[in-house]
């Protein structure tokens, strides 16, 4: 199977129904998207596919192949899209496991509401647990990112 | 607090050179330093490796960390210490978790462990001594190279200087190593402080943000093997036999091997290793665990209550009084078993060979789990490297003292002959027991006829964490398991009410059962501080008002209970529809209140806000105490509102997060921090604000409906 991943296509070999999850970790070696409940309930397995945030634990990998696939490791070369730079200007991350699929989610909904209310936050970001309960700060922080956008890279 | 600290009886300070090319500063505790020896570098008797602290050549200081970081923060406030008595460079600062040895015992516990909310507790004066070693050591050297005193020379930023003389540390770090050691070192006055109590961002944001953070399920190596256990669908069942045929088929699989804890299905990675889960066939003896039924559980414990128990706590004659009130106000409470949850679910990794045995895993428990995993390979404790990574949460999970996912990650390396990573699933990890026990509470008080209490006779009954464990011994006294009294025991106000007894049961059911953030403080504070607020209805008092009569000798809990009740505006009209409930409740050597506004709107509770504050002595960063903060109110709330465990023919009936509820980004309140300045000795802050949550909202409930809720989670009745 050949996907295309933070914009290099690769070859994979491997069943076509294993989650693209487990396809990234355990046969790309991207780590950084996390294992939380295997079942689409907890959102750390957050991923974009040609620009839409998915639940790669669900998502078999077959239906994938062809598509635009975008992890936490290829968001931004420098760890400075405006969704990381509003994560780390308001101290957001506690123990971090979830953080990866957050930043995902997040990114996603900037993407098609650059100034999101907070009704579009809690409809983009209910499905992302965190038991560490950074959630207020996840808040502003898109808020926050919203505005680094506008502003652009300094 | 000037104090020139001399090395204690238990330890002393030294100084040694690496062969790295820097400067190294522990402790050695006399008696075990020949096995901290064989940890790390020991060469020719010179150098103790057990090191806090190494400045590199390159201006590089190192911290290495005794503790796990699971979010709490530690990651960046043991650095603080260090940093401010070593003047260093914040920019140059590094961090590490520290290879598990018993140097980095904690200083208390005297085993190597995060929990307890105790790290700053243990670690506030052992890092600032070993940041001031390091930098005496320093001074010296740059002493003799500008040819002046120590005495004249002054730190700033990672330089020596005096005069017209300059230094950074990575110029002085080789002379440094050559140095004899100090026998004691003078700490800074905390009016000289320029990093302790400054809010500081933490230092693992970046790696954290970007994906590069490695938690125990990241660890990835070549050669290294997955596996995934089929555990006892009921506590204490064991198997008869199992056919693997199937499993065996699937693609990838490598192995099935018996351990211990069930059947281990070996595979290149997770999901050909679950796929082969999926398809074992195992006969269970389900043993005698096979009907446990949490109705069936709660009846048990009822009935327990109605015994004479454990005394825990007693002053006075509470039945005499009792006859003698001239109210009485009776009540039962029922809080459920509850699972950490952890969004990393249970991993370790585990490779043996060469006379060792390597194990990557995030865990609280670095010193019992040397201990587990050198009993099951035959090794010796420090032929056990245990790596610690980020942890995805523990709350107390990643705390046991049988070192559960540990050791039965080493039986499954040892089993397979090979290097072997264990995953749990969420559904292992819902289902896998090392819960907050359930506990009933019946509590008859009787008033006098001013409204102030008179008698309390109070009787808990629950699972005790610690009783059949090897701490049992140490913290287990007449029968009394304290972590299942804590915060009603010794509450304060008991203390004020002259008749009262408080009993105790501790049934065993065959559940295994664990500390969970805040561990008795979770049930406690709940039946204390609603039966409170209840009293001062009864006695037709405000609640802030009839708490301050009975804390008037408590002067931190009243500190922060006016904090919290200004900061609150509880003198004010809350927005309309809603109600606010107030709490208070001292743990972990810190004082607590918080005051939550919430609604009910279609019958379901709503919190939007909760006022906090806190008085944790003195305080290294303020930044990590409002998240922790935070992060209390929004784990209180998931128990407060939405998670329980269920027991129905001896299976946990919840699996994953859609049944075993936990709070979600909509649900999350507005939450305010207030620290209260103080230069008493540091608190715990990871579990304080956790006890508050559930009695505010409950007491705001009981005023906006005129119902009291006795059970956790709270449910207003259809």
């Amino acid at each position: 199977m050949k996907l295309t991943i933070n914009g290099v296509t690769r070859e994979v070999k491997g069943s076509p129904d294993m989650p693209l999850l487990w396809v990234l970790r355990d046969l790309v070696g991207l780590t950084g998207t996390k294992f939380g409940c295997g079942m689409a309930l907890c959102g750390a397995c957050t991923v974009h596919v040609d620009g839409a945030p998915r639940r790669s634990c669900v998502m078999p990998v077959a239906a994938a192949v062809g598509k635009s696939i975008t992890t936490i490791e290829g968001l931004s070369h420098d760890g400075r899209h405006p969704v990381q730079r509003a994560w780390a200007e308001l101290d957001v991350v506690q123990c971090g496991y979830c953080q990866s699929g957050q930043i995902m989610a997040a990114a996603a909904l900037l993407a098609v509401k650059p100034d999101p209310s907070d009704a579009d936050i809690d409809a983009a970001l209910t499905g992302n647990l965190c038991r560490c309960g950074t959630y207020q700060r996840i808040r502003a922080a898109v808020h926050r990112a919203a505005v680094l956008a506008k502003e652009g890279i300094p | 607090m000037n104090a020139r600290t001399r090395p204690s009886r238990r330890e002393f300070l030294t100084t040694s050179a690496r062969v790295s090319g820097g400067l190294v500063v522990g402790f050695v505790l006399p008696g075990i330093g020949r096995f901290a020896g064989v940890q790390g570098l020991q060469a020719g008797g010179r150098f103790a490796p057990n090191a806090f602290v190494r400045v590199g050549s390159d201006d590089s200081v190192t911290i290495l960390l005794a503790h796990s970081e699971m979010g709490q923060g530690i990651w960046t406030s043991l650095p603080m210490l260090v940093a401010e008595e070593l003047d260093a460079d914040w920019s140059k600062i590094k961090v590490a978790h520290a290879k598990a040895a018993p140097v980095y015992a904690h200083t208390t516990v005297g085993l190597q462990m995060t929990g307890g909310s105790t790290t700053t507790l243990s670690e506030f004066d052992r890092y600032r001594q070993a940041g001031a070693t390091a930098r005496t050591l320093l001074v010296q050297a740059a002493a003799q190279r500008f040819g002046v005193k120590p005495a004249d020379c002054r730190t700033e930023n990672g330089v020596v200087i005096a005069g017209t003389h300059r230094a950074r540390y990575g110029e002085l770090a080789a002379a440094a190593a050559k140095l004899p050691p100090l026998e004691a070192v003078t700490l800074k006055d905390l009016k000289d402080w320029k990093l302790i109590g400054k809010p500081m961002k933490r230092l693992d944001t970046p790696e954290k943000i970007t994906g590069r953070a490695q938690f125990g399920i990241d660890v990835r190596f070549p050669g290294l093997l997955t596996a995934v256990v089929a555990r006892p669908p009921v506590f204490g069942a064991t198997v008869k036999s199992f056919d693997a045929g199937a499993a065996r088929a699937v693609p990838g699989v490598r192995t099935v091997v018996q351990v211990p804890t069930g059947v281990a299905v070996v595979a290149d990675h997770f999901w050909t290793a679950k796929l082969g889960r999926d398809a074992l066939r195992i006969d269970w003896d389900l043993g005698p665990n096979a009907s446990l039924d949490s109705t069936a559980l709660r009846e048990q414990f009822r009935q327990l209550a109605a015994t004479p128990g454990a005394v825990a706590a007693e002053a006075g004659d509470a039945s005499d009084a009792l006859g003698k009130a001239a109210k009485i106000i009776e009540a039962e409470y029922a809080v459920p078993y509850l699972a950490h949850a952890p969004m990393e679910p249970e991993n370790c990794t585990v490779r043996l060979g060469q006379g060792k045995c390597e194990i990557w895993a995030g865990t609280q428990f670095q010193g019992m789990d040397q201990q587990i995993a050198a009993r099951i390979t035959g090794l010796k404790p420090e032929q056990v490297d245990i790596h610690t990574t980020f942890l995805g949460g523990g709350f107390g999970r990643r705390a046991n003292f049988t070192s559960d996912f540990v050791a039965e990650a080493v039986e499954v390396a040892k089993a397979a002959n090979a290097p072997v990573k264990t995953v749990w699933t969420r559904e292992d990890d819902v289902r896998g027991g090392y819960y907050r026990s359930a506990f009933l509470h019946r509590a008859r008080i009787g008033l006098g006829a001013d409204g102030q209490p008179l008698a309390w006779q109070h009787t808990v009954v629950g699972q005790s964490i610690l009783i059949g464990t090897v701490f049992e011994k140490a913290a287990v006294k007449n029968g009394i398991d304290s972590t299942s009294v804590e915060g009603l025991a010794d509450s304060p106000y008991l203390k004020e009410i002259p008749n009262h007894r408080v009993e105790l049961h501790s049934p065993k059911t065959g559940i295994p059962v664990l500390w969970w953030r805040s561990v008795g403080n979770s049930h406690t504070a709940f039946v204390v501080e609603t039966l409170i607020d209840e009293l001062a209805q009864a006695a037709d008092k405000d609640p802030v008002e009839y708490r301050r009569a009975l804390l008037k000798n408590s002067p931190r809990h009243l500190g922060v209970l006016n904090l919290a009740v200004e900061k609150a505006g509880w003198d004010r009209r809350p927005p309309e529809g809603r109600a606010r409930g107030v709490a208070v409740h001292a743990a972990f050597g810190s004082f607590a209140a918080q005051v939550a506004e919430a609604s009910v709107e279609n019958g379901r509770i709503r919190v939007h806000r909760v006022v906090c504050a806190i008085d944790c002595g003195t305080v290294v960063n303020p930044a990590t105490i409002a998240a922790q903060i935070e992060s209390g109110v929004a784990f209180g709330l998931s128990a407060a509102l939405y998670s329980a465990l269920h027991f129905k023919d001896g299976r946990v009936q919840e699996s994953n997060y859609h049944d075993y509820r936990v709070l979600r980004l909509n649900e999350m309140p507005v939450v305010e921090v207030h620290i209260v300045p103080s230069t008493e000795k540091p608190g715990g802050v990871g579990e304080v604000a956790v006890p508050h949550i559930a009695p505010a909202v409950a007491n705001a409930v009981a005023r906006l409906t005129g119902q009291r809720l006795r059970e956790l989670p709270l449910r207003l009745p259809a």
